[in-house]
Order: C-alpha cells, then structure tokens, then sequence
C-alpha cells in the first residue's frame, strides 16, 4: 500500500495537505470575492442581486462624506508614512552602522514595542494620553493627534524591511568604497544609500498599509469632522446597508493589494 | 632580483582583537618589508594572520602597536579613503547597482578627476582586461571570471602604489583560475604595481611570486624566494605546508663555508644548509625533499638504509616508502620515471638512500 | 608594563568615535517619538488605574484601587459591601477560550498549508507567498464586513444550506459566539501561515528521506521529524495568532453585535459609554500582562533552539 503510494509521490508530499491549502486560500478569498462581487449590484439592498451596474461607485464617489474621509485618511496616512519611514531608516543605520552600544539592546525593543502591545491597549493608552494633554495643558493637534497615532506603530514595519536590507548588505561593499576614495559621506551617498532604496520603498508601502487601514485606535482617539476611510464605512455599517458600502471596501481593499504587491514585488527583485 | 626600493613595511605590527583574557593576537609583532614592483605573497593557512596583515595595510583595521610604512611614510593612522592602496576583495564586492564602467571609474571619480580623464582610464583599463564590449553591463550580468576582471580593473584603474589581492582566485573553478594566474602575472608586469597577494594555496603561491612570506599563527616564519622556500626551508611548519618532505635527526659535527656537517642517526655525514642568523649545534633536524634522494641497492654506499615498504606509481613519477632503520616515519623519495625511476626495486627490498649533494637544510626547531 | 595604545590605534579610535558612534544618534529620533507617544501613554495608563474615575469620563487625581477591587466585586446597592461579581472575569475566560479555539482550529487549518506551499517548487512558491500575504496585509474591518455578508441571514452560507436541503430555513449565525471565532479565525489565519511557512521553508527535506530510509511511514516522519524541528514556528505562529486574538475588539464588535463581548470591547466600552476610565485602564493592564506571559513562554521556548538547514 505504502509502496504504490511512493511510487507516484514525491517523498516530501503528505496525503491532503494539498487540499488543506486549497481549501484554507478558498476560506481566505471567498468572502472577499463576494464582497467585491455585491459592489457591482443594480439593486439597492445587499441582500437581493438585480443586475451588474457601477453605480455605487457613482454614488460612493460623490458622496462628500466619502471625499471628506479619503482627504483625512490620505493626509494622516502620507504624513505619518513619510515620517515614519525616515525616521526607521535613521533607526536603521544607527542600529547595524555603528559599534555596539550601550541601550542598543533596549532601544531595539522600544522601537518594535508597537508591534506587541495589543491594539486596544494602545488606543484606549493614547485615547488617555491626549486627554490630559488637552485637559491639563490645553494642547490639541486636531487631525495631527492622529498622525501621532499612526506614526508610533508604523515606525517597527517601515524599520523591520529596512534593517533587513542593511544586515543583508554585504559590508565589503562599503570597505570597497572607501579603499576606492569614498570618504563615509560619499560611500553612504553613493553606495550604501543606493543600496538601501527597496528596503525604504518597501517600508514606506507597509507603513502606509497599516496607517490607512487602521481602525481601532483612529476610532478611538479621532475627534468630530476627524472621520477616516476605515471610520467611515463603520459609521456606514450601523445603518442600512447599501451596495455603496462594499464598493468603498472593494477600493480600500485594491489599495491594500496594490501596495502588498508593490512590496512584495520589490522585496522578491532584491532576493534575486 | 633586482633588489628595489621599498614599497611597504611593516615595523614591530601587533594586531589584538578583544581585550583582556579574551584577546586574541591576530599579529604578534610582526615585521616585513615589500620591495617596489614586487608580487609578493602572503602564504599560510587561515587564521594565520595573513588577511589582518592585508586589512592592516588597506586600512580596514588599525594596528594596535607597530608602524605600517608606505615609502617611508606611517599609513598606519590614515583611513582607507586616504591611502593611496587599493583592494581587490576575495568577495570582488562590486557596486550590484553600477555598470562595469561606473565600477571602474569609482575610484577616479571620488578622488574628483574630470569625466573626460575617467572615461579615457576606463577604457584604457577595460583594455587592459580585455573586457571592451562588456562596458555598460550590470554586474550580475557578467560572468564570475569577468567579475574577477572588473574588480581588477577597478582597484588598478586609480594607479595605486600598491595592490592588495585577497585570496581572488579561490571562487573560480580550477582551469579558470590558472588562466587568471598567468593574466594576474602579466597585469603586475604590465602596470609594474607592486602587488601584495594574499592566498593559502602553496602551488598558487609558488608558481607567482617574486617573493613569499609564509605565515602561522599571527607570526612570519620564512620569507624568500619560491625556490628558497621550497628548497631551503627553515621551519619544520614551513617544510610541511610546502610540499612533501623528509625530516631525519642528526647531530653537528661542525661547520664550514656557511655549510652545516651533520652526522646522521645510521653514521653517515652529510652536508646541509643552514637558516640565516642560526648557529645550529648538539641534536639537529634536517629536511631533504623527496626528489632530492636516490634509491640504490642495498650493498652500494649509502647516507641512508631500509626497507622499501611501498611504492606508488603516479604517472610522470613514482614515489617510495622506504623504512629507514630506527626510524618511525617512512621516508620518501620521488623519482621521475622519464629517468628509469619505477623500476628495478621491489616491496621489501633491502636498499639503500643517496641524497643529492646539498640538498638538505638544518631548522630551526 | 602597562602598554599605551599605538598612535594609529589612538586615531583609529577617534575616527570609530566620530564615524561609527555618531550614527548613534540617528537612532534617537524614532526611540524618543515612540517613548513619548508610545510608552508614555501606557505609563500614564497604569497611573490612571489607580485614580478615581470622573462622573463624565477622565479621571480624578485621587489615588485608590478601587478598579482592580471592581474588576472583581461588585458594592451592594444597599449597605455597599463588596460581593464577589465574576461578570468581569467571566469576559476574560470568555476571551481565552475563543483564542485558544481560534489557534488550535487556525493551526489544523495552517499548517498543511504551510507545509503544502514549503514543498512547492520555488517559483510557485512565491505565489503562494503572496497569496497569503495579501490577506495579511489587508483591511480588518473589511474582510470583517466580508464574514459578516457571508454568515448573515440571507447569506450566502444559508442560502447555500436551504439550497442543498439541510436546512429548511435560515438559521441565526451573527452575533453569536460561533460569528465570534469564525470572524477571528478568518482574521488571523495568514498570521498562522506565515511564521509557519518561513521556518519550513528553510526545513531541509533530506531528513524525510532518512526518516523513510529508517523505515518511518509518511505520518510517522511527519510527527517525529517535521513537526518536532518546525516547533520554533509553531510556537510563533501560535503567538502571532493568540495575542491579537485574545485583544480583538473589532471582530465582536461587528460579528458579536455588542452582546457578545470579548476583553477588547470591555476596555473600549469603558472609555465610552461606560466613563469609568480608571478601570477600563485596569482591564487593560490585566490583559497586558496576559500578553506579557505568553511573550514570556514564547521568548523561553525560542531562546535555547536549534537551527538547521544550511
């Protein structure tokens, strides 16, 4: 029996694992693929089809609500991306660039420490941390409290791919360089910065993924007319659904897609 | 040889990694002088110091005692990016993000030379490497030999005063790295840099160098010609990395005309070299290579007598085991079979070992 | 003798000290930003636990401990003893068994996929990776929203049900515990995959064929060889599932329709309808300090662990 199944295997193959895989990327996509296909129904509910129509997307992109919230998600975002990701790239060199250091160790925690401290911790912490500030000191930053926000978690995603591209580097490259004349202003600008780009491109993309989908702390902590994407579609949510709602996911959800992919992609072409 | 200017020496070097009862001393003063126009290899196993000695000179490291001197000037303090010394690294560490040209042109574009003088040396060197047509590609496009070739131009493009080779042969499969053996000699003899080789392959390193200094543990043992080394070495641990050879203990019997009488363990006495600056008395040990001694029958006159235990036909030559009387260590002799060697002895044979006049050397154990 | 340092060393040092530790500080700005907005808010947070909450949401500046008694007893309406109220704990047991559910089912589930995909032909196994990625990466609350259109009345998977007979009409899936853990089993499962899939990636498959040679079958080298040297992933995968899921707040919040609750939405809610910062505050730090265990095992299990591959 074990034979005959050798026979026509690789060895490395267990029985149904296969099918396992299959079964877990149907479980994965299938609720999202109907969520993309109602987005392209004529009716009005999203419990009756009628027919293939765009017109939510009509509707949703209209909709000033809609405007209003991608203006929001897209200013919060971007900022944050962008001051996240220079801010780990510094991280980054000063934490493979340099002689061992004392708090180096610690300061490697502090930098990853968003990543392990559940979600709701951190929303409700900041929720509380900005309370007193505008309570006892009188300050608000409006929308850029959100900006905060976000930048204190993306900074451990922007900085994990790009130190993973400085520890790859070959570090003769740079001794290169500097046996070629390069004093260590140049061998940076010429060498190790060039060399560093899909390491920050892929930072900045996973940065901006978590900032624009984040929804538990900027719900939390977003003051009134402070609505983002995510917000909005659960102000949606609680009332009457119309296909509306899934054609403003489906666009949230191509956006995720395009920028994992991006990533991704640059990642792979590295590995090469 | 023409006995030249010196290029680079290193005065009393001491290199410690780590501090306190974890320091390890990769160079243990160290001292060694580099002629201009030389190819001079840095020859022993690894770990034996051989690459600190290499990094010291670039600049990677600093000494932690002893001065580096470039033509008279201490270098030891001076960055990389001041020293007038270029690398090609084992790894060749091209730029993966410059085209062979812009790799080449590096170094001459940071020292700020104008585009027009750039672009003629890269050419020039391109020639010089025969690569021409492989100007604009990427690096990862090119082939591990051609890889070889650009980081050769690269680091000779800015003329340095000195080259520095780290092991760039060893990624190269073994008939490539023989055609990049004879194209090595032929680009030092072509520019006329001095270039400072550093490998731990014996036939790589004799077969290039002008002079070779063999090394072990962070220490210079022997530094010579290839024919010195091979020959007339003078350290049990240099006669053993280089080749195959034979060590017999004897005593002094006296010396004369710069030349050792030893009395060996089966009573004959033969005369043997002795290593600069060693006044060798009491018990010795000399070393005779194996092609250096003869097999003959046993009732003719001998320096040495045994059994033949063994012997091994190898193509162009045959080799012999002989058990010498009182003596553990087989004793080997390499006859070339052009010469009617192979023949006429047989495993068990009584016989008899004629070394070759002068041909042996004392040691300094 | 006590040897001074050579010139070139003396200057060597100074250069490393101008170079090598300059680049230091460029570490600062990021250390400093998340200590200030990162760690200064939990710091503050465990402050507020011990405080007095404000009729209206905040706090006063007032020491007690009241929240941790609260989180456990309840005052009587009438003579104000404290009476034991498990409500609070019930929630947190409630939590644990839906995280410990949720990995258990998304490790049966990840695994052979995991395995599956590391046993692909390199070109196709990049696929695999992104396939897994994009679900990872994307939107919370809309692939929430997607669970939520399928297991609704008129959902698909009733739709399908009645279609196929089992069931003659609808039966209710939202907002019950089952929505709960299908909603975190759905979220989390590329967390599983992932970790589990880079540590057997790097697996080298020439112990399964010493394990056949030995005469193990395909089972046997799979629980004796593969599993045992994948325990590293396993563990992380477990983790990567675990902790957030044990912390979620949005899936109940729209698949548990606000009556089932989880630790998540407790904290949330006292924030907000309930206004008793103080305790949500010390909710919050019971949890952490859940997290804080199981960051604890995962950091004693993958300390001393062997690596292998090439």
């Amino acid at each position: 029996m074990a034979t005959s199944a050798f026979k026509h295997r690789d060895v490395k193959d267990q029985p149904g694992f296969g099918a396992m895989a299959i079964i877990c990327l149907l479980v994965l996509y299938v609720p999202i693929l109907i969520l993309m296909i109602w987005s392209f129904n004529s009716g009005s509910l999203v419990t009756h089809w009628e027919g293939v129509s765009l017109q939510w997307y009509g509707v949703a992109l209209q909709n000033e609500d809609f405007h209003n919230a991608a203006k929001n998600t897209l200013i919060i975002s971007i900022t944050a991306t962008l001051v996240s990701t220079t801010f780990a790239t510094m991280a980054a060199i000063g934490m493979t660039r340099v002689k061992a250091w004392r708090g180096m160790g610690a300061s490697f925690m502090v930098i990853n420490l968003p990543l392990m401290v559940p979600e709701i911790i951190t929303a409700v912490a900041t929720l509380s941390f900005f309370a007193l500030l505008a309570g006892k000191l009188d300050l608000n930053f409006g929308i850029g409290n959100i900006i905060i926000a976000h930048t204190v978690f993306c900074i451990p995603f922007a900085y994990m791919p790009i130190r993973a591209r400085l520890e790859d580097m070959d570090l003769t490259l740079e001794n290169a360089a500097a046996d070629l004349y390069a004093t260590p202003w140049n061998a940076f600008r010429r060498v190790t910065f060039p060399l560093m780009i899909p390491g920050i491109l892929s930072g900045l993309a996973l940065a901006f993924i978590v900032s624009f989908d984040d929804f538990t702390i900027t719900q939390l902590i977003a003051g009134p007319g402070q609505t983002t994407l995510p917000l909005y579609i659960w102000n949606q949510i609680r009332r009457p659904m119309t296909p509306e709602i899934n054609a403003i996911s489906t666009i949230l959800l191509l956006v995720s897609i395009l920028f994992v992919s991006v990533s991704f992609l640059i990642a792979r072409r590295r590995s090469k | 040889m023409a006995a030249g200017q010196t290029a680079i020496e290193a005065k009393g070097v001491t290199k410690q990694f780590g501090a306190g009862p974890d320091a390890v001393k990769a160079l243990d003063n160290v001292s060694v002088s580099i002629r201009e126009n030389e190819f001079f290899t840095l020859l022993g196993p690894s770990g034996c110091g051989k690459t600190t000695l290499l990094r010291l000179i670039a600049g990677f490291d600093f000494p932690t005692e002893g001065e580096i001197l470039l033509y008279g000037q201490d270098i030891a303090p001076l960055p990389p990016f001041k020293r007038p010394v270029n690398t090609v690294f084992q790894s060749y560490a091209l730029f993966p993000h410059m085209t062979v040209a812009q790799n080449i042109g590096f170094g001459l574009e940071m020292l700020g030379k104008p585009r027009s003088e750039i672009d003629a040396r890269v050419t020039q060197m391109l020639q010089l490497v025969r690569m021409e047509e492989l100007r604009n590609r990427r690096t990862s496009q090119i082939s591990g030999g051609q890889q070889q070739r650009v980081a050769l131009a690269r680091a000779l493009a800015p003329a340095p005063k000195v080259l520095l080779l780290d092991e760039p042969l060893s990624a190269l499969d073994a008939k490539l790295r023989k055609d990049m053996q004879i194209e090595l000699k032929r680009l030092q003899h072509e520019t006329g840099i001095t270039f400072i080789f550093v490998t731990h392959d014996q036939e790589e390193a004799l077969t290039m160098s002008d002079r070779i200094a063999v090394m072990s543990k962070g220490n210079i043992l022997q530094v010579g010609s290839p024919r010195d080394i091979y020959d007339r070495p003078s350290e049990r641990f240099v006669a053993n990395f280089i080749g195959e050879t034979n060590f017999l203990a004897g005593e002094m019997a006296g010396v004369s005309g710069g030349e050792a009488s030893v009395k060996l363990t089966g009573g004959s006495v033969i005369t043997a070299g002795i290593p600069e600056g060693l006044k060798p008395s009491g018990k010795v040990t000399i070393v005779v290579r194996p092609e250096h001694a003869d097999l003959v029958q046993g009732e003719t006159p001998a320096d040495l007598r045994g059994v033949l235990e063994n012997v091994v036909y190898f193509g162009t030559d045959t080799h012999y085991y002989v058990k010498l009387d009182g003596s553990p260590e087989p004793f080997i002799i390499r006859q070339q079979n052009t010469r009617g060697g192979g023949q006429g002895f047989a495993r068990g044979d009584k016989v008899g070992i004629a070394l070759e006049a002068h041909s042996a050397q004392v040691l300094r154990d | 003798m006590a040897k001074a340092l050579s010139k070139a060393e003396q200057v060597a040092r100074a250069m490393e000290g101008q170079q090598m530790t300059r680049n230091r500080w460029l570490s600062m700005p990021a250390v400093l930003f998340i200590t200030v907005f990162g760690i200064g808010p939990l710091i503050l947070m465990f402050i507020y636990s011990f405080l007095v909450a404000a009729p209206y949401g905040g706090v006063v500046w007032k020491f007690t401990t009241d929240a941790y008694v609260y989180f456990l007893f309840q005052a009587d309406i009438f003579d104000g003893t404290l009476q034991f109220a498990p409500d609070f704990l019930i929630i947190y047991f409630r939590s644990f068994v839906f995280a410990l559910i949720t990995t258990g089912v998304c490790l049966v589930l990840g695994f052979p996929t995991a395995y599956f995909m590391a046993t692909r032909p390199p070109s196709q196994r990049n696929w695999w990776v992104l396939l897994i990625t994009i679900p990872f990466w994307s939107n919370l609350l809309v692939r929430t929203l997607a669970i939520m259109f399928i297991i609704r009345d008129q959902g698909l998977l009733n739709g399908f049900l009645i279609w196929i007979g089992v069931i003659d009409k609808p039966i209710t899936l939202l907002y019950t515990d089952f929505a709960i853990v299908l909603g975190l089993l759905y979220s989390y499962l590329p967390f599983m995959v992932l970790p589990l899939y880079s540590s057997l990636e790097k697996f080298d498959f020439r112990l399964v064929e010493a394990g056949f040679d030995l005469y193990a079958t395909r089972r046997r080298v799979l629980w004796r060889i593969i599993i045992p040297i994948a325990r590293p992933g396993i563990i992380a995968g477990c983790l990567l599932v675990f902790i957030p899921a044990l912390g979620a707040y949005v899936t109940p919040l729209i698949l548990g329709g606000g009556k089932h609750l989880m630790i998540g939405d407790l904290i949330a809610q006292q924030f907000g309808s309930g206004r008793n910062w103080p305790l949500g505050s010390a909710q919050a730090f019971i949890l952490m300090a859940a997290v804080l265990v199981a960051l604890y095992f995962y950091v004693r299990n993958t300390s001393g662990k062997v690596t292998h591959g090439h």
